[in-house]
C-alpha cells in the first residue's frame, strides 16, 4: 500500500514539475469572451498574430463562453485553479472584480489620458485603472421602418420622440400587424436591469449613487414602472411575460438594444432605423452597457497577459475595434472616426445614439455582489408581471428584499 | 504451505476487478466529499482569494437563512409532487402495457424513448411548448381554452417543472415495473381468480405485494433523483416566478456559483448529503415493513 501512495505522489510531484518547466518556455495567453462572432473573433486573431509577430514566445487563445454563465463560468474556472489569463468582465461584476483584487491594475495603457472618465468610473480603484472598458455601447432603439409603414404609422422625431408616443405607436403597430410592438431586447421579465433603459426616463435609479439606499419605492421609479405595467398590460405595447419576439427576425416593430447589435441587421429583409432612446418626464437621457477586460491576478502569466492588454487596447488597435465596439478613447469618438467602422450606421446616428449617448450616458445599475441583489431584485419584482398588479406594494416588497442586501 | 492460497488470491483477484471503479469513486465522489464538508467550514471568496475558517458560521448562517424555508418548501414540493405523479404514472402504464395486445411494444418505445433523449435538449423544447404563445397553449386554443401561462405563475410553474421531470424519467421506471410485473407467477393469478377475487383485488393482493422489491427500488431511485434536480429549473424557470421554484440544488448553484459564496454552497450541500442521506437510510428501514418477499 505504501509502494502504491509513494509512486502516486510521485507522479504528482512529477507532473507538478512539468508544468512549472512550461513557464520557461513559450507562453499561451488565454482571454475569456462571450463572443463567438466570426468577425469578432476574426479581428482578435489578427491583433493576437500582429502581437505574435513582435513576441514570438507568446500566442493568445480566445475563449468564447455563452454569455448567459459568462461570470460564473469564469468564477468557477478561477475556483478550480483554472484561472484565464486576461478576462472580459460584464458591467455587472465589475465592482466585484474591481475591488476584490482579483485584477492586476493596468498601468501600461497607452494614451490613457485619452481615455473618458465617464467609461472609466466604474473600472478604477481608488483612482488606479484595473479594467479597461474596451466596449461603451449606448443603447438606442432599432425601428422596423417597413412594420409601422404597414401599419400606417410613423415615427415621431424630435421633441415628439418621447415614451408616451413610443408607447402609442408600439401598440398601434402591435394590433395592426399581429406582431409585437416594443421589445426590451435581453429583459425577458428576468434581466431587469435592462429596464434602466425605460425608468431612467423618470429619473429613476435602482440605488443610490452610494449604494445604499433602494431606490424602488421613490416616486420616480413607481411612476416609470406603473408606466411600464399599463404599457404591457392595456396598451399591449410589449410582448406580454412568458411570450418571445426577435426584432431581428421581424418579429417586432422596435427593439431597445446597444448599438453593437446594428451588425445583426447586415442581411435584414425589413427597412430600418436607429433612434437615441425617446425622451422621459424627466427629459432626455441614455444609457450605456460596458464590457472590460481584465487582467487575473489568479492567472499564471499576469506579466505578459498586462504587456498584451497594452499592446491590444493601443489606439491603432482600439480604432479597429471600434467597428464592433465603442471605444473608450475621447479622440476616437468622432462620428467620422465611427462611420469608417460602422458602414450600417448612418454619421447622424452615430453622432446622436453613440458619440452623445457615451457623453451624457450611464452605465446600467451594478454593485458588488450584484448577482445576489439582482437575483433578489427579479424574485421581488415577478409578481408586477401580472395584469392586477399593485406596483406600490410589489416596489415596496423589491426594496424589502434588498435593503439587507444594500447594507452589506 | 505457500503465502498465496487459494482464497487471497480470490480476495486479490476481486480486489483488482473493483480497483478501477474504487479509484473513480474516490476520485469523484469521496475525495469531493470530503472536501464539500471542509469547505462548508469556510468563508470562500475566490474572486479576493481568501479561504478563510469560520467553523460553525455558515451553518448558523443557514438557520438564519430567510429564504431557506421557503427553498425547502419548494423542494419539498417537487419531490413529493415527482415521486408520486412519476411512480403512479408508471405503475400503470406498466400494467397496461403488461397486457397482450397488438401495439403495446410501440406504446413501450413511445414511454421509453424520453429517457434516451439529452435532458437539456428535452427541457428546452419543453421550454418552448410551455411559453404563453408556445405549442401548448396554441393547441389549448384551437379547443377554446384560455390556457395558462405555464412557466410564469408559482403554481402552474412547479407543476409544469414536475411534468416535464415525470415525462422524461417515467419510461425507466415503467420498465423497471414492466419486468417486475412479468416476473409474477401466473398460477398465482389463476388461483386468486379462482377464489373468486376481482382485478382490484388482485392488484392489491398480488401483484403489488410480489412487486414491492421493485417499488423500493423506484423509489428510492426517484426520491433521490428528484432532489438533484438541477437543468429543468435552471432553463424552465430560474427558480422562479419569485422564488416558488428554487429547490436545494439550484439554490446552492445560486449562492457558490453566482453569488461567489463558496463556503455557504457547500454547507447547503453538505445539507442536502445529509437529507438524502436521511430519506435513503428511513426507505431502507421501512422496507422491513412492506417489501414482501426479500431475503
Amino acid at each position: 500500500m505504501r509502494r502504491i501512495l509513494s509512486s502516486f505522489i510521485a507522479i504528482t510531484l512529477l507532473a507538478g514539475c512539468s508544468s512549472t518547466a512550461a513557464d520557461d518556455g513559450p507562453i499561451t495567453l488565454r482571454m475569456t469572451t462571450w463572443s463567438a462572432n466570426p468577425a469578432h473573433v476574426e479581428l482578435f486573431n489578427a491583433i493576437a498574430a500582429e502581437y505574435q509577430a513582435s513576441n514570438p514566445d507568446i500566442s493568445v487563445t480566445f475563449d468564447a463562453l455563452p454569455l448567459e454563465n459568462y461570470t460564473t463560468t469564469v468564477t468557477t474556472q478561477i475556483a478550480g485553479g483554472n484561472a484565464p489569463d486576461i478576462a472580459w468582465i460584464l458591467e455587472s461584476a465589475a465592482p466585484d472584480f474591481v475591488a476584490s483584487g482579483a485584477l492586476v491594475p493596468l498601468d501600461g495603457i497607452a494614451n490613457a489620458d485619452d481615455l473618458s472618465p465617464a467609461a472609466t468610473a466604474l473600472w478604477r480603484r481608488d483612482g488606479t485603472l484595473m479594467g479597461y472598458p474596451f466596449s461603451t455601447s449606448p443603447f438606442g432603439v432599432f425601428v422596423n421602418t417597413d412594420l409601422l409603414a404597414s401599419a400606417g404609422q410613423t415615427l415621431p422625431t424630435g421633441a415628439g420622440w418621447t415614451w408616451e408616443k413610443t408607447v402609442a405607436v408600439a401598440s398601434a403597430t402591435a394590433a395592426k400587424t399581429g406582431k409585437q410592438g416594443l421589445v426590451v431586447r435581453d429583459f425577458d421579465y428576468k434581466d431587469w436591469t435592462n429596464l434602466a433603459t425605460v425608468f431612467r426616463g423618470w429619473g429613476a435609479e435602482a440605488w443610490s449613487a452610494d449604494g445604499k439606499t433602494c431606490g424602488f419605492t421613490q416616486q420616480p421609479m413607481v411612476d416609470a414602472m406603473t408606466f411600464l405595467h399599463q404599457a404591457i398590460f392595456t396598451a399591449k405595447a410589449l410582448p406580454a411575460p412568458g411570450v418571445a419576439a426577435d426584432f431581428f427576425a421581424g418579429e417586432s416593430a422596435m427593439t431597445i438594444a446597444q448599438i453593437s447589435r446594428a451588425s445583426l441587421l447586415k442581411d435584414a429583409k425589413f427597412g430600418w432605423t436607429l433612434v437615441p432612446l425617446p425622451a422621459g418626464p424627466s427629459g432626455p437621457y441614455s444609457v450605456i452597457g460596458q464590457g472590460g477586460l481584465g487582467v487575473l491576478k489568479k492567472g499564471k502569466n499576469a506579466d505578459a497577459a498586462a504587456a498584451f492588454v497594452t499592446f491590444f487596447t493601443n489606439p491603432a488597435n482600439s480604432a479597429k475595434l471600434a467597428q464592433f465596439f465603442p471605444p473608450p478613447r475621447q479622440s476616437q469618438l468622432n462620428a467620422s472616426t465611427l462611420a469608417q467602422a460602422n458602414p450600417l450606421l448612418e454619421p447622424e446616428q452615430l453622432q446622436t445614439v453613440v458619440v452623445d449617448g457615451i457623453a451624457n450616458g450611464v452605465v446600467k445599475p451594478s454593485h458588488t455582489g450584484s448577482a445576489e441583489i439582482g437575483q433578489a431584485v427579479r424574485a421581488a419584482l415577478d409578481p408586477l408581471w401580472k395584469a392586477d398588479a399593485d406596483v406600490t406594494a410589489v416596489l415596496t416588497g423589491v426594496c424589502a428584499a434588498i435593503d439587507p442586501l444594500l447594507a452589506k | 504451505m505457500s503465502y498465496w492460497t487459494t482464497r487471497r488470491r480470490d480476495h486479490l483477484t476481486g480486489y483488482l476487478f473493483i480497483t478501477p471503479a474504487l479509484f473513480g469513486a474516490a476520485a469523484f465522489v469521496f475525495v469531493p466529499l470530503v472536501l464539500v464538508v471542509w469547505y462548508s467550514l469556510h468563508e470562500w471568496n475566490v474572486l479576493a482569494d481568501t479561504f478563510d475558517f469560520v467553523g460553525t458560521e455558515n451553518y448558523r448562517r443557514l438557520l438564519d437563512d430567510p429564504g431557506f424555508p421557503a427553498v425547502l418548501r419548494a423542494t419539498g414540493l417537487f419531490s413529493i409532487g415527482l415521486v408520486v405523479v412519476n411512480l403512479g404514472l408508471a405503475l400503470a402504464l406498466a400494467v397496461l402495457l403488461n397486457q397482450r395486445l397488438r401495439g403495446t411494444t410501440f406504446f413501450r418505445v413511445l414511454f421509453f424513448s424520453p429517457v434516451v433523449v439529452s435532458l437539456l435538449a428535452w427541457t428546452i423544447v419543453w421550454g418552448f411548448l410551455l411559453q404563453d404563445n408556445g405549442g401548448i397553449n396554441g393547441f389549448l386554443d384551437t379547443l377554446g381554452i384560455d390556457g395558462p401561462n405555464w412557466l410564469r405563475s408559482g403554481g402552474t410553474a412547479m407543476a409544469s417543472v414536475v411534468i416535464v421531470q415525470v415525462f422524461k424519467n417515467v419510461g425507466l421506471n415503467m420498465v423497471l415495473f414492466l419486468a417486475a410485473l412479468q416476473g409474477v407467477p401466473q398460477e398465482l393469478y389463476e388461483a386468486a381468480r379462482t377464489d373468486g377475487a376481482g382485478p382490484w383485488t388482485v392488484f392489491r393482493r398480488i401483484t403489488l405485494p410480489l412487486i414491492s422489491p421493485t417499488v423500493l427500488l423506484t423509489s428510492i431511485i426517484t426520491v433521490v433523483g428528484s432532489l438533484q434536480v438541477f437543468a429543468q429549473i435552471s432553463v424552465l424557470t430560474q427558480g422562479g416566478p419569485g422564488n416558488s421554484t428554487t429547490v436545494l440544488v439550484y439554490y446552492l448553484y445560486q449562492q457558490a456559483f453566482q453569488f461567489h459564496a463558496f463556503g455557504y454552497g457547500s454547507t447547503l450541500s453538505v445539507v442536502l448529503f445529509l437529507i438524502v442521506l436521511a430519506l435513503t437510510v428511513l426507505q431502507w428501514q421501512m422496507r422491513k415493513r412492506w417489501v414482501f418477499h426479500e431475503n
